[in-house]
Formats: C-alpha cells, structure tokens, sequence
C-alpha cells in the first residue's frame, strides 16, 4: 500500500480522489478558532501547517494500543511498536519515491540539514573546497555550511537570485567549478514561493562531481517530490510543514552514502560493536538514529503522508495557486503594496506596505484574525539582498479558503489607512 | 483595541521622531537589536553636571519601537539619573510586568502613558522596551566612565 502515489484512475472515473477545500477544512479541528474575537484566518502555512484529526488521533491510537520501545527487546508489544515505526518510515519513503533505507527520521530540516554538514561535510571538505549555497537559504541551510566550511577551511559561495527573485543559474553555472564538493539549496523558497530547478542543479555539480543537498521544508506539502527524479544527495523534510507533527523529519541519503557516512550522533541502536578498543556501527538509516526514536512523530508523520494521499493534489495545487492569484491581483490594488517573488511559484507571498514596518502590518492583520508572518523568516541573507529588513508573509494551503484572501486584503487595506 | 494600541500621538512620533540623530558629542553610547524582526536602535547619552543633558537616538523598526525612543528622549532629557532610572523602572513596568504597580502609570508622563497598551500585545512588547534596555546599557556605560556609580545601579538586563 502506497498511499502517497498520486492515483492511477483518470480524474472523474469511479474511484478517482476528489478536492473540496471546504471538505479538507473540516477535517481540521483548528481552524474552527477564534483569534483576538475574529474567527482564525490561518495564513502561516509556510511556518507550520495545522494538523488533520487524522493525524491527531494516529498519536492517540498510538499511545493507547502500540506504544512500545522500538527496536529493543523480545516482547510483543516492542515488536508492534517497531512494525508501527518501520511502516511509518515506508510511508515517509513513499511521499518522496525513495527506498525505506535511504529514510533517516530525524527531528526536522535543521536537523537533518546540521546532520549532512556534520557528517557529510567533515568527511569531504578539505582546505580551500568550495561549498556553494544561494541567496535564497534558510538559515538552517546556510550556517551549517557556514559553519563547516570554518571548520575546515573550505570556502562559502552564495549564489545571487535575479531581481524577479529567481535563481540566477548563470551565476551559479559559472560559481561551481573543480573546487566545488557540494551544493546546497533549497527546493522551495520560504519567502518567495520560488521553486528551484533542482535536476538542473544536479546536472551543473554532477559535471565537476559535487553532491547535491536539497532543503525540501517547504516542498512536499505542495508539490509533488521524487528525488529519484531529482537526482539529489540529500533531501530533508519538516513533518510539520505537511500536516504532521513538529519535532520529526525525514533524511533521505542516496543509497551510496548510508552506509558509508560517519554518524554524528552515538549512542544506543546504532551500535554494532562496542568497546573501548574499538567500535563500529550498523549500516542503514538506524546508523543516523541514536538514541530512543521519536516513534508517536513517526507515526503522526505517516498518518500525514496518508492525508496527503487522501485528495486530489493536483486539484488542491490549483486551488491553492488560484488564491496565490487572488492576493497578488488584490494587493495590486492596494496603493503602496507590493509583492516580493516570481509570479508562478509556490503558493508563499511576502508583502510589503510602503512605510509601513512588516510587525505593524503584521499585528493590524493579527488583530483581525489574520494569522501571518513578519520577520526577516530566519532569511537574513535574503532580506539583505531585496533590500528590506523584514517582511510580512502570507503562505497558503490547501483548507484555505477565498473568503480568507478577502480578510486578509482588507486587513491590509486597513493597515494602509491607518498608517496612511 | 488596535487603535488604543496605534493612537495618533504613537504614530506621530513614529513618523517624526524627537531627538533623532546621532549627536556630535555624546559620554555614551550601547544598541539595542531585536532579531526577531531586525529592528535596530541605537542610544547616544550626554551627561552634565546635573544628571542626562540628552538622550539620542538613531535606528530604523517599527512604529512602535521608534515611537517608544521617541518618547523616551522627550521624557529623559534633562532629568537627573536617579530620576531617569525610576521613569525607566515604571515604563518598564507599565508595558512589561505581568502584574503592573498601580502607580507605574502615574510615575511616567502623558507620551509614555499611552503607549501602556502595547502590554496586551504580547508579541510586540519586546518593540516598545527595545531602546529602554540600550538606554540603561549607554547609561551605565557613560557613568563608568565619568566615576559615577556602577552600571548595575540602572539596571543591566539584557535585550531579547
Ligand atoms: C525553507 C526552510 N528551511 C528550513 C526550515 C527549518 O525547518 P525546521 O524548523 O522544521 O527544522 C524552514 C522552516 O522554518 C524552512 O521554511
């Protein structure tokens, strides 16, 4: 059972997923809130998804009838425990067409993408090795390497965007040379919505041998993602940008590196001998995983892998393209409002009030009910380069609704007076 | 409740703001960043025989986080520093505690009475005390170096 494969049955053929934004709503249990006296408008998808009562009530099925210690021991329920955990990691694998054993949980992108830079990044870099990284990163995707090439004495590059907020992959072309050992970006930008040409990119570092590692955060709750397809090293995901819970994550590692990898981590269940003299470690993703695994996140995870596989998403990404449309079209209208990104990406918009600071919209809208983002979003690099030093951000997903974009316009319109 | 947050003398001072500038000749000076947001400001502090000749600033934010210096300038030029610090102490207080004093309001001025609001806005509290926390680190730093008393008597809490 596969249950993130988008469905073989052509749309509107018995059997055949459908998508009703108003029937994935109401499987979310919170969106059903009030904020501030206003009913919640939630519009920081890209910051953390909310979660399906299916995946709530994974957790609680879990910790009621198979909560048990993974790969330990004889008993019974320690085996129903570890099935639960293994079938989880099946289904993580799935959402991504990867093999199980190239699946490392882990406790999100930053720790994933840390995990990467520690044990990959240590063992390749060496004095004067480039590491080549964009404008567009996370934090989480620029200072570990950051970090790593201090440690080692390798260099960083950052790779510029074009003013329309794509990757400028000439720029990048001619940055990546014999000296480059990996290049790290992300596949979708979370302030910009930018979706990165990831298999380009593979192709480029293939033909000086860099590896590729891909910030996936913001990618699997909105587009489809086959890394086989993409061709990277590795890929890390969020569960919770995808309807899962926080604190749990996935690594993919291509086949050749999870064996080969040193861990970052030691402890317990990942041992194969252990003594002073010498030690050694198993192979397969368990070689990632020290310590007792985040087994009630993993099957959280899977239960959100299956909501995803429970809808059309080629018709939910549509719907959630149209409101991306809705908000563009209505801030053009809005005098001093502006739009940060290229017209057709992912379904992330950072806005702009001219004179008016990211945290002030930010709260006129939150007074509203209107939940977004105002910040640098942890993209510093970037808000240096759009020449701002913060942004506000309303990111879509698929229970949202274009009643919603109507509140959030006119919450911005309403901060526009008020500062006007 | 957001216009008893943005009230006009709030958005005037953010629009222009009073003793803005770096001033030519200053005893002190200490910043004040939030990372949260990337707000920024800078407090330039000169002292006289009687206590703060003038407080400065210098920095880009926010509307409250500007207002907030603003105001505090207006407020704190020309007291003594044990006036000062006890202004501080009670704007602090008004915007920031969880149980405010009943008089803290009383012991600040207009200006800074109305920006008490900001206190039920969790999450932009931090914009209100941002130049209040740099402030009490260029005081100290300015009667370190004029023999006065230590920094620890204004206070020397860390910005968030
Ligand atoms: C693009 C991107 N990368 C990395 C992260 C970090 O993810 P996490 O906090 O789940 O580790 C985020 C989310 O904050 C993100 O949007």
């Amino acid at each position: 059972m596969n249950p993130a494969r988008q469905p073989s049955t052509a749309p509107g053929s018995p059997g055949a997923l459908a998508f009703d934004p108003q029937t994935i709503r109401a499987q979310f249990p919170m969106l059903g809130a009030t904020m501030n006296g206003k009913p919640l408008v939630y519009l920081d998808n890209a910051a953390t998804t909310q979660r399906p009562r299916a995946v709530i009530d994974s957790v609680v099925e879990h910790w009621s009838s198979s909560n048990g210690p993974v790969s330990r021991g004889v008993h019974a329920l320690g085996s129903l425990a570890t099935e639960k955990y293994e079938s989880a990691r099946t289904a993580a694998a799935a959402l991504l067409n990867a093999e199980p054993e190239t699946i490392v949980f882990t406790k999100g992108v930053t720790d994933g993408l840390n995990l990467v830079a520690r044990s990959f990044g240590d063992e390749l870099l060496g004095e004067g090795d480039e590491v080549v990284v964009t404008e567009l990163e996370h934090h989480s995707n620029f200072l570990p390497w950051r970090q790593a090439c201090l440690r080692r004495g390798a260099v960083l590059r950052v790779a510029p965007i074009t003013d329309t907020g794509e990757l400028d992959m000439d720029a990048l072309r001619a940055m990546v040379n014999e000296r480059t050992r990996i290049v790290a970006v992300t596949h979708v930008s979370n302030v910009l919505g930018t979706v990165v040409p990831v298999s380009e990119i593979v192709s480029i570092a293939r033909g000086v041998g860099a590896a590729v590692v891909v910030d996936g955060a913001q990618a699997p709750g909105h587009l489809p993602v086959d890394v086989q397809r993409l061709g990277c090293d590795f890929y890390a995901t969020s569960a919770h940008k995808m309807f899962g819970p926080a604190g749990v994550g996935t690594l993919f590692m291509a086949p050749q590196w999870v064996d080969r990898l040193e861990p970052a981590q030691f402890g317990g269940g990942m041992v194969e001998l252990a003594s002073a003299e010498e030690s050694t470690w198993i192979t397969g993703p368990h070689r990632f995983e020290a310590g007792t695994p985040n087994t009630e996140g993993a099957v959280g995870l899977a239960a959100a892998v299956a909501f995803l596989g429970s809808f059309d998403r080629a018709a939910a990404r549509a719907h959630e393209h149209a409101l991306r449309d809705a908000i563009v079209a209505g801030l053009g209208e809005i005098p001093k409002a502006r739009v940060y990104g290229p017209a057709d990406g992912a379904p992330i918009v950072s806005i702009g009030l001219e004179g008016v600071h990211a945290h002030d919209l930010a709260t006129v809208l939150d007074a509203e009910g209107v939940a977004v983002r105002a910040g640098h979003m942890c993209c510093q690099p970037l808000m240096r380069r759009l020449g701002v030093p913060a942004l506000t951000r309303a990111s879509i997903a698929p229970y949202n609704t274009h009643a919603e974009v109507e509140a959030l316009l006119g919450a911005v319109r309403r901060a526009g007076q008020l500062f006007a | 409740m957001l216009e008893s947050l943005y009230q006009q003398i709030l958005l005037d001072h953010s629009r222009h703001p009073c003793h803005h500038g770096r001033p030519e000749r200053f005893d002190a000076e200490a910043e004040g960043h939030n990372p949260i947001c990337g707000d920024k400001v800078r407090v330039f502090v000169t002292l006289n025989d009687d206590g703060i000749e003038e407080v400065r600033f210098e920095g880009a934010g926010c509307a409250i986080s500007q207002a907030s210096a603003s105001m505090m300038t207006n407020a704190l030029s020309g007291l003594s520093i044990e006036e000062a610090t006890a202004v501080r102490a009670a704007f602090l207080d008004l915007v920031a505690a969880a149980e405010p004093d009943k008089t803290s309001g009383e012991r600040v001025n207009e200006e800074l009475r109305s920006m008490a609001e900001v206190r039920r806005f969790p999450a932009r509290v931090k914009c209100a005390t941002l130049a209040w926390h740099a402030l009490a680190r260029a005081l100290g730093e300015a009667l370190k170096g004029s023999g006065g008393p230590p920094s620890g008597a204004v206070g020397g809490e860390k910005t968030g």
